[in-house]
């Protein structure tokens, strides 16, 4: 069992929230409503996403001081705390990828497939291409589009012909191209790895339990960030790091864990 | 052989300036496709908002796609069955790709769920962005006030009106929640029979709020009166035209007079609302 540890709990996070903001909507619960653009905690707590809120401001809307305040604490969270961990504790749309990526490693689908080489940089090209779109059509143009807050609405408020942008991620990541939306193109990704990177919980690791066996790059969804195993003991500080902690639940060698980085050791 | 078969080199320098239009391109690619869709998501002009919404232009994009306000809706103590003792469908839906609004955002449709109009009006302030403007909905006294809501308009189709034809109906005009204001029934002379009489369904611009429980109640097939956008179902005369006999509106002319008039000759000094309305008298 310890080897899901990691999963199990951001399987319940992920899954609780869509039941709270399942529940606002279908029984009339405050503890978390709205959807993952915008919510309010208890009636009082505003959160917003801060790209969204980023967008409408392209777009040319006058933005409210609830919205700016809830984008602040998300960012807050995100940057002092959680890293990217929105990615892989929270946004739904992990759970498609990672179903994609699971099948895929089932299938054997890297021994067969053809190379699709894209950059991981697409994302924040992306970013900024969105803010572009948004600026020119008056339209928060990510919002649109995006897959996260068509699955989270879905889940709320009923799916519509939406959900078939859901299996096109699905197939995507499945026969294109590995962790090919969550890894390569999310813009929303792409602005949680810049607010997290100076986060305080990253993974740590330890080349002097390490056996090589490199488990946790056939795991990890980023695995650039992983260049570290087996030659220096250090952080996780790459960006594009979710927290997701697949790598922690799979080293069997204790050669990975959890920790917080310490800035005046440094 | 190596020297026949060898790959062009390119320097660093072209290395540079080709990647930057490789990536250029796929960003204008990627923008124009983005930027194309985005047009047509904006959906039809015939949407209804939900009450309080900003012009649809500035709507578009203030509004973050919460949902809140249709949770509210659906929420509200009064959407409660007193039957079931759960809540009916709310009025306020939030669009789906198939829907001809703009994904993700509030809108009604008044044929299925009208707005009933609630006197606290639970969906406005819960919104965080300000797309719903809570004070276009608050009154003079600073309380809020359902009868400012300006969702639509009503409009009649006279030809299929049954009320129009002679045969008794005032469904709409009873279950208009501003009974007698915002429809007015006309009382017409039936010349074909020469003793009944026309009971006419006749909306006020100024009162109706576009709630839609008239389209609901409308008994024929496909009502006969229904919600419309004011962009849509209204027109407009222009500011040239005016009502001469409305002192107030006479206000207007005499105020545009001395912007408008450019040029002045022998003729045209004296404007003429000088000689036309000569020794006429305003209430």
């Amino acid at each position: 069992m310890s080897n899901v540890k990691y999963l199990i709990l951001r399987r319940v996070s992920q899954i609780t929230l869509l039941v709270l903001y399942f529940g606002a909507n279908a029984y009339g619960w405050k503890m978390l409503a709205g959807t993952m653009s915008s919510s309010s905690v208890l009636e009082k707590i505003p959160l917003s996403d801060p790209f969204a809120v980023l967008q409408m401001l392209a777009a040319g809307a006058v933005l409210t001081f609830d919205v700016i305040l809830g984008a602040m604490i998300i960012a807050l969270f995100y940057g002092i705390i959680g890293g990217r961990a929105f990615c892989s504790w929270v946004c739904p749309v992990n759970m498609v990828t990672d179903a994609a990526n699971w099948l895929r490693r089932k299938l054997y689908m890297d021994k067969i497939e053809r190379k699709v080489w894209m950059s991981r940089n697409i994302r924040y090209y992306m970013i900024i291409l969105a803010l572009v779109v948004s600026f020119v059509s008056g339209l928060a143009a990510f919002e649109i589009i995006s897959p996260i807050t068509i699955l989270n609405r879905g889940v709320i408020f009923g799916f519509g012909a939406g959900a078939g942008l859901l299996v096109a991620i699905f197939l995507f990541d499945l026969f294109v191209l590995k962790n090919g939306w969550c890894g390569h193109i999310c813009p929303l990704g792409g602005v949680h790895s810049i607010i997290g990177k100076y986060s305080l919980i990253r993974v740590k690791h330890n080349s002097d339990n390490c056996t090589l066996c490199m488990k946790c790059k056939e795991v990890c969804p980023e695995v650039q960030v992983l260049d570290m195993i087996g030659k220096r003991s250090e952080f996780v500080v790459k960006q594009e790091c979710t927290n997701c902690g697949r790598c922690v639940d799979v080293c069997n060698d204790d050669a990975l864990g959890f920790s917080i980085r310490n800035y005046l050791k440094q | 052989m190596n020297d026949t078969i060898k790959k062009p080199q390119i320097s660093e320098r072209r290395k540079f300036f080709t990647n930057i239009a490789h990536n250029a391109g796929l960003g204008v690619m990627g923008g124009l496709l983005w930027a194309g869709y985005a047009d047509k998501a904006k959906g039809s002009t015939l949407t209804l908002r939900p009450p309080g919404a900003l012009k649809e232009e500035d709507f578009l994009s203030a509004c973050i796609k919460c949902g809140l306000c249709a949770e509210a809706c659906v929420n509200r103590p009064s959407n409660i069955s007193k039957l079931t003792g759960k809540p009916r469908p709310g009025t306020l839906k939030m669009a789906k790709a198939k829907d001809d609004v703009t994904i993700g955002t509030p809108f009604f449709v008044a044929a299925d769920i009208p707005c009933y109009m609630c006197e606290d009006i639970p969906c406005v302030p819960v919104c965080p962005t300000g797309a719903l403007d809570l004070a276009s909905l608050t009154n003079k006294n600073n309380e809020l006030d359902f009868r400012l809501m300006d969702m639509g308009i009503a409009v009649v189709d006279p030809n299929s009106c049954i009320a129009f034809w002679g045969i008794q109906c005032d469904a709409c005009y009873r279950a208009c929640p501003l009974m007698d204001e915002a429809i007015k029934l006309e009382y017409d002379r039936n010349e074909r029979t020469g003793k009944h009489a026309f009971l006419k369904p006749i909306i006020v611009m100024d009162i109706c709020t576009g709630c839609g429980l008239c389209e609901k109640a409308c008994v024929t097939e496909k009502p006969a009166i229904f919600i419309q956008p004011r962009e849509i179902a209204l027109g407009k005369p222009g500011d040239h035209y005016v009502k001469g006999w409305d002192s107030k509106d006479e206000q207007r002319a005499v105020s545009q007079e001395a912007k408008d008039v450019t040029t002045k000759t022998e003729r045209s000094e004296k404007g003429a609302a000088d000689y036309l309305n000569e020794g006429v008298d305003f209430e």
